[in-house]
């Protein structure tokens, strides 16, 4: 069983069929012994797949898009306002503008609510009360986006266009459903890593003579920082990838939008909106968005773990 | 001569339908060390935290009887807990400096009573680093992480952000069982020269320290306090025999 020291996962795996994976060679005879190795080639193979397959595609979406960057030249693709694939320009510079305008507005008011929910969750309301709204925010997360969208479309673009004016479809139309649908996974990722701060920093402060609201400003939310940037990086990384409810009711035109109540196109609903008739060079022109996203979302990756690393520093 | 600096009368205390104190009545001298020992469970700790109020925190936990500080009732309606604990520092067993610098732990008691300005800080910093023997080891890394202090040298750092407050009382909950004897010798000492101005409540499971550092000495049982005396009569002299039984270690 010597080879199997290093795989906990496969000798904790069988320990049920066999009271000790020591014994599980003599004790229930050779067949068990192949059918060791025959899960464990079953686990590599899985691994092997998944991981396969997320390359394939990477690879697939910039052996697609990059060679059109180029031939536009990857300034123009990125800066160029312009989008008008029969004519053949491609410039991506409204859309990432929109990405960055719609993630924005939506962060900023989902943020401060969030983290002040989750705040209210951990530290005021009745540990039962907590739990409870936890369970119904994590049920929150679970709604397809179409759904967000639809609703977005009925109640919140109707309410714009009435008493906002413009005709709905708009920044701020994105901005609310965006927000609401990056809520759950702000609030419940705050709330997690506040719940998570040792109880004696809250203790010690008390002790001090400190206020409640004085310890969570000054020891727990500190405490709790790297958690809380996590859940707003996830949550600006939802809000930039989410598409259908955008699509619904942002009215995608490929704009620079001039205020809230203008419409906008995000790089996401981009590829949505043409994708279904696009070839040739425009098709490689949505490859090529998609892969100005993928590193957008690296990047953002990067954040999160270098933010992580930080927090860490200063708890252990 | 000794002078009276808190009196407990009667407190007793509930978590949910358990009585874990059933009427404490103490007195605690002020500039002296009074250790509260007893075993597991035996209600020390809880009285501990009746002092500084910190059982209110527990959902669930009712508390009866007064404690004077001085002449003040602490279990007072019109009482202001955040100047009782101003008064009534706390040490933990677990050391619980903040996840902040070594400078920003001991600022952080006067920053939040109030004080701005940066030089009064770094006074009050550099003072109460110093009276809690930790100011030649960290004076030159104040900014660093108090994380990365050794255990020993994280609890002088909570004494130190404790002294920073300026409280009359210091209270002390199994401070050096996370220690290892080197760092708890030093803590020792240390408790040795607060004595001087600060009146010391400690709790410890350990017999042979409460015997060195303090001097009167409280046994608990089952939550009702045995036995309080002078340390050097209680430990040669045990009125009761449950207390005999504990410190000649029959049991606990």
């Amino acid at each position: 069983m010597d080879k199997y020291a290093g795989n906990s996962l496969t000798a904790g795996a069988l320990r049920y069929r066999s009271e000790s994976p020591k014994k599980a060679g003599g004790w229930l005879g050779s067949g068990s012994r192949q059918m060791e190795t025959g899960i464990e080639f079953l686990l590599k193979l899985s691994a092997f797949i998944g991981i396969l397959a997320i390359i394939l595609i990477s690879l697939f979406i910039f052996a697609q898009g990059v060679p059109l960057i180029f031939k536009i030249g990857w300034l123009d693709f990125i800066f160029s306002l312009k989008w008008s694939p029969s004519q053949g320009s491609y410039g991506i510079g409204a859309m990432l503008v929109g990405t960055l305008v719609l993630t924005i507005s939506s962060l900023a008011w989902a943020v401060p609510l969030g983290i002040s929910t989750a705040v209210f969750m951990a530290e005021i309301a009745p540990a039962r009360i907590g739990s409870i709204l936890g369970r119904m925010i994590e049920l929150l997360a679970g709604i397809p986006s179409v759904v967000f969208g639809f609703f977005g479309l009925i109640i919140v673009v109707p309410f714009i266009r009435n008493y906002l004016g413009g005709n709905g479809m708009s920044v701020l139309a994105g901005a609310i459903i965006l927000g609401i649908m990056i809520l759950p996974t702000i609030i419940s990722i705050s709330r997690d890593s506040i719940l998570a701060v040792p109880k004696e920093y809250k203790e010690g402060s008390l002790a001090l003579g400190a206020t409640h609201m004085q310890s969570i400003k000054g020891v727990i939310l500190p405490a709790a920082k790297s958690g809380i940037i996590t859940a707003v990086i996830l949550g600006m990384g939802r809000a930039i990838g989410e598409t259908m409810a955008v699509v619904m009711v942002t009215g995608n035109s490929t704009m620079i939008p001039g205020s809230m109540l203008d419409p906008l196109r995000t790089m996401t609903s981009n590829i949505v909106l043409e994708m279904g008739y696009a070839a040739g060079d425009h098709q490689a022109a949505l490859f090529a968005t998609g892969a100005v996203l993928f590193v957008f979302i690296v990047i953002l990756n990067l954040v999160v773990s270098l933010s992580i690393k930080e927090g860490k520093n200063y708890a252990e | 001569m000794d002078n009276l600096k808190l009196k407990s009368e009667s407190i007793k205390v509930y978590y949910k339908d358990f009585q874990a104190l059933h009427g404490v009545y103490m007195n605690i001298q002020a500039n002296r060390v009074t250790a509260l020992i007893g075993p597991s469970g035996c209600g020390k700790s809880t009285f501990l935290r009746t002092i500084n109020r910190l059982n209110e925190l527990i959902a669930g936990t009712r508390t009866e009887g007064q404690i004077y500080l001085d002449d003040k009732p602490i279990y007072d309606k019109d009482l202001d807990v955040v100047e009782l604990r101003k008064e009534i520092g706390m040490v933990f067993q677990k050391p619980s400096v903040f996840p902040m610098s070594i400078y920003e732990n001991v600022a952080y008691g006067p920053r939040i009573h109030g004080i701005k300005k940066r030089s009064q800080l770094s006074e009050i910093v550099e003072k109460s680093l110093k009276a809690a023997n930790l100011w030649n080891e960290v004076n030159d890394r104040l900014n660093s992480p108090a994380a990365r202090l050794s255990g020993g040298q994280q609890q002088r750092l909570v004494i130190a952000r404790v002294l920073a407050v300026e409280p009359q009382v210091i209270l002390m909950d199994e401070p050096a069982s996370a220690l290892d004897p080197i760092s708890t010798s030093r803590l020792e000492e240390l408790i040795s020269e607060l004595k001087k101005h600060y009146t010391i409540v400690i709790v410890t499971h350990n017999m042979q320290q409460a015997a060195r550092i303090s001097d009167y000495t409280g046994f608990f049982l089952n939550g009702d306090l045995v036995e309080f005396n002078r340390t050097d009569e209680l430990f040669v002299n045990p009125r009761d025999k449950r207390t005999e039984d504990y410190i000649t270690g029959r049991f606990g």
